[in-house]
């Protein structure tokens, strides 16, 4: 029981800010789609020393099909090779994500997959324990348990570390054993770390130092991992945009009911005294 | 259809059925002819929402073990087909998940009533341990089902609560082993957690819920005044101040229905998880006995007592003061002496010590969904001194405390 209790701590304010900001989100889907990010706006708001790096934001709009279609694009080009997603399949993906059955036979599709499949990748076990030491996790579920910021944090989150064995950590995950892979597009980074801890708890980043360019500017990479983390957000629960706007009928039927309901009860009451 | 030798009361199908099956007569027994007091408020919806949420909690319960395969490799799996290959098992499962919690929010508020207008007290003593008995049951089935998905919060949440009843002398360890089935939480403990959350404690739910409901139209519900009415009475025999059940209170509850089902239905529609307290986010991630979630707490609605249990340095007295908070609650219809029922009447001591548990009550709630911190433990301790302090001085300040005269009729304003 001791050593379950000494464990990290969570900022529970911080998480009743969330819920009441999911709320909100949730009714002001439908009056403005780019509400959604209120959640992650209202999680913000602390003060920081240096790079906050804790505090970035994904960002990512659920219901932007564009953002979905190039973050599958970006996942099966960049994380295919090694993740999978093992409880989606081909056809529910172009389906939900408004790409035709040629497109994704053309563009996503591998060679000897069928649409009915489930996006497994080939990459064989053995290797992968002998490379890295474990088995590349699958994504299916890595926003539901982490969180979406969480993983736009770790895909930005690479710095040089010539001490390990991939000669590259990460500040989101210290000790990753992913290498850089995205580094041809984001650049390769060094991190001067300040003085104890960031106000979350991490490692407190001064500054970051460019070791090299990348193929995308820093505001293009944003968007590239935005994308992909919006992807992984969809597949984590394919159905939350039905489930929003399934949601706002329920409710609107409810008022029309619970008005009815309440006036039928005023109406007998009448004769109580 | 009534060719029978005897004339039935009644013609027709409905004669011939209540001549074999006294329907009618339950219906005015317990419906058109049971009397409930006029002046119910706010408080009194939430016995009817509990109804409605173990209804809502079988059925969806029932769809979803047309789907769920119980065993450690497949349950986690199966959750997740549910959640997305079973036509809208995404929106039973949420229905099920927030119904949990929905329920311990319902009945929170069902107890806190009877605390408020004294609704444990002569006569409905029975009536009171019938619902302590089904809260029990809750929490129960609540616990067994948090294990089903088989993530890792599933995993590790019976691990911690499995080995509490270790800490029983001489029977523990063995108890706690014949419990799981196994020498650790393992598909043994997981397969019987699903026989005992679909069959047995359901069925024993239904039992006590229909006890508690005969105990209550036996004694007749209490009401804000906290006056008997069945103590005045008109010409014809009926409560003076009593309505017809059906067809003011069944409109009156669909009423609250309505309003329940549309605070329900933001949740289950707009944020599920509730931000990690409904659904953690560590159950996201399949049971795993080598990696030990970052922050163990059991779901919200058992937090207050947990927060009893780490207030204790010692884990075995801790676990006993947690099993003492339960029983405290039992007993309470003989430890409050007061001769007034309802808060409404009683003096400020009563007031005061029912606002000082509530604060304990909620604040131990927090603290028992943060991680341990000294500031915490210390609340932590204050909190359970005062949760204490509210039951074992009750039949003292119950007795001191000055009362107010209590009305000869229940005061109702007409709407």
């Amino acid at each position: 029981m001791r050593s379950i209790e000494t464990v990290m701590h969570r900022n529970l304010s911080g998480r009743v800010a969330r819920i009441a900001a999911g709320l909100l989100a949730g009714l002001a889907f439908v009056l403005a789609p780019s509400a959604y990010a209120a959640e992650e706006k209202a999680a913000e708001g602390h003060e920081s020393h240096g790079v906050d790096w804790q505090g970035w934001k994904a960002g990512n709009q659920i219901n932007d099909t564009g953002s979905l279609q190039r973050g599958a694009s970006n996942f099966m080009n960049y994380c295919f090779g090694c993740h999978s997603l093992k409880y989606m399949r081909y056809e529910r993906m172009a389906k939900d994500l408004k790409i035709s059955e040629e497109q994704l036979r053309k563009n996503l599709l591998p060679a000897a997959a069928k649409t009915t499949d489930y996006i497994l990748a080939s990459f064989p076990k053995a290797e992968a324990e002998a490379w890295f030491g474990r088995q590349p996790p699958d994504l299916s579920l890595i926003t539901r348990s982490k969180g979406s910021d969480y993983v736009f944090q770790f895909l930005k989150g690479f710095y040089v570390d010539e001490s390990k064995s991939t000669k590259t950590d990460n500040l989101a995950l210290p000790g990753a054993a992913m290498p850089a892979v995205l580094s041809d597009l984001e650049g390769v980074k060094r991190v001067v770390f300040g003085h104890g801890e960031s106000a979350h708890g991490g490692k407190n980043v001064e500054r970051f130092e460019e070791v090299q360019a990348g193929a995308l500017t820093p505001a293009q990479y944003d968007g590239f991992v935005r994308d992909t983390v919006n992807f992984l957000q969809y597949v984590g629960e394919p159905s939350q945009v039905d489930r929003v706007s399934i949601g706002i009928w329920a409710i609107l039927f409810l008022m029309v009911f619970t008005g009815f309901a309440w006036m039928l009860k005023k109406e007998y009451w009448k004769d109580v005294h | 259809m009534a060719g029978n030798d005897n004339t039935p009361a009644r013609p027709g199908f409905r004669g011939w059925l209540n001549k074999r099956l006294p329907v009618d007569a339950f219906l005015k027994g317990h419906l058109t002819e049971y009397y409930a007091p006029k002046n119910f408020n706010f408080w009194y919806f939430f016995g009817s929402l509990a109804l409605l949420v173990l209804v809502m909690q079988l059925l969806t319960g029932i769809f979803l073990t047309m789907h769920y395969k119980v065993g450690e490799l497949t349950a986690f799996d199966s959750v997740e087909y549910i959640m997305r290959e079973v036509p809208y098992g995404w929106l039973l499962r949420y229905l099920h998940s927030t119904g949990a919690s929905a329920f311990f929010i319902v009945v929170y508020l069902h107890m806190f009533r009877a605390f408020l207008y004294g609704s444990y007290k002569q006569p409905r003593e029975l009536l009171w341990l019938f619902g302590m008995v089904i809260y029990l049951a809750l929490m129960a089935e609540a616990f067994m089902g948090y294990v089903l998905p088989w993530g890792n919060m599933s995993f590790w949440g019976a691990q911690v609560i499995v080995n509490l009843f270790g800490t029983i002398p001489v029977i523990g360890p063995g108890l706690v082993e014949w419990i799981r089935g196994d020498y650790g939480i393992a598909d043994a403990t997981l397969n019987r957690f699903f026989s005992l959350h679909v069959v047995a404690v359901p069925l024993v739910l239904l039992l006590l819920v229909t006890l508690h409901l005969v105990a209550l139209h036996e004694v007749g519900s209490n009401n804000p005044d906290g006056v008997e009415i069945k103590g005045k009475k008109g010409a014809d025999g009926k409560p003076l101040d009593g309505i017809p059940f059906h067809p003011y209170y069944t409109l009156k509850d669909i009423v609250g229905v309505g309003v329940f089902l549309m605070l329900f239905c933001v949740v289950v529609f707009f944020v599920p998880t509730f931000g990690g307290i409904f659904l953690e986010h560590a159950n996201f991630e399949l049971a795993n006995p080598m990696s030990t979630p970052e922050h163990i707490a059991p779901v919200w609605y058992f937090t207050p007592f947990y927060a009893i249990l780490r207030a204790i340095p010692d884990q075995q007295l801790g676990a006993l003061a947690m099993a003492l908070s339960l029983v405290c609650l039992v007993l309470v219809p003989w430890l409050d002496r007061s001769p007034v029922k309802s808060t409404r009447y009683r003096g400020w001591i009563w007031k005061t010590a029912l606002a000082l548990f509530v604060v304990a009550f909620i604040g131990l709630g927090y603290i028992g969904l943060k991680a341990p911190s000294p500031l915490f433990t210390l609340m932590g301790r204050v909190f359970s001194v005062v949760y204490f302090a509210f039951f074992v001085l009750m039949p003292w300040y119950t007795k001191i405390d000055p009362v107010k005269p209590v009305p000869e009729r229940v005061t109702h304003e007409k709407h």
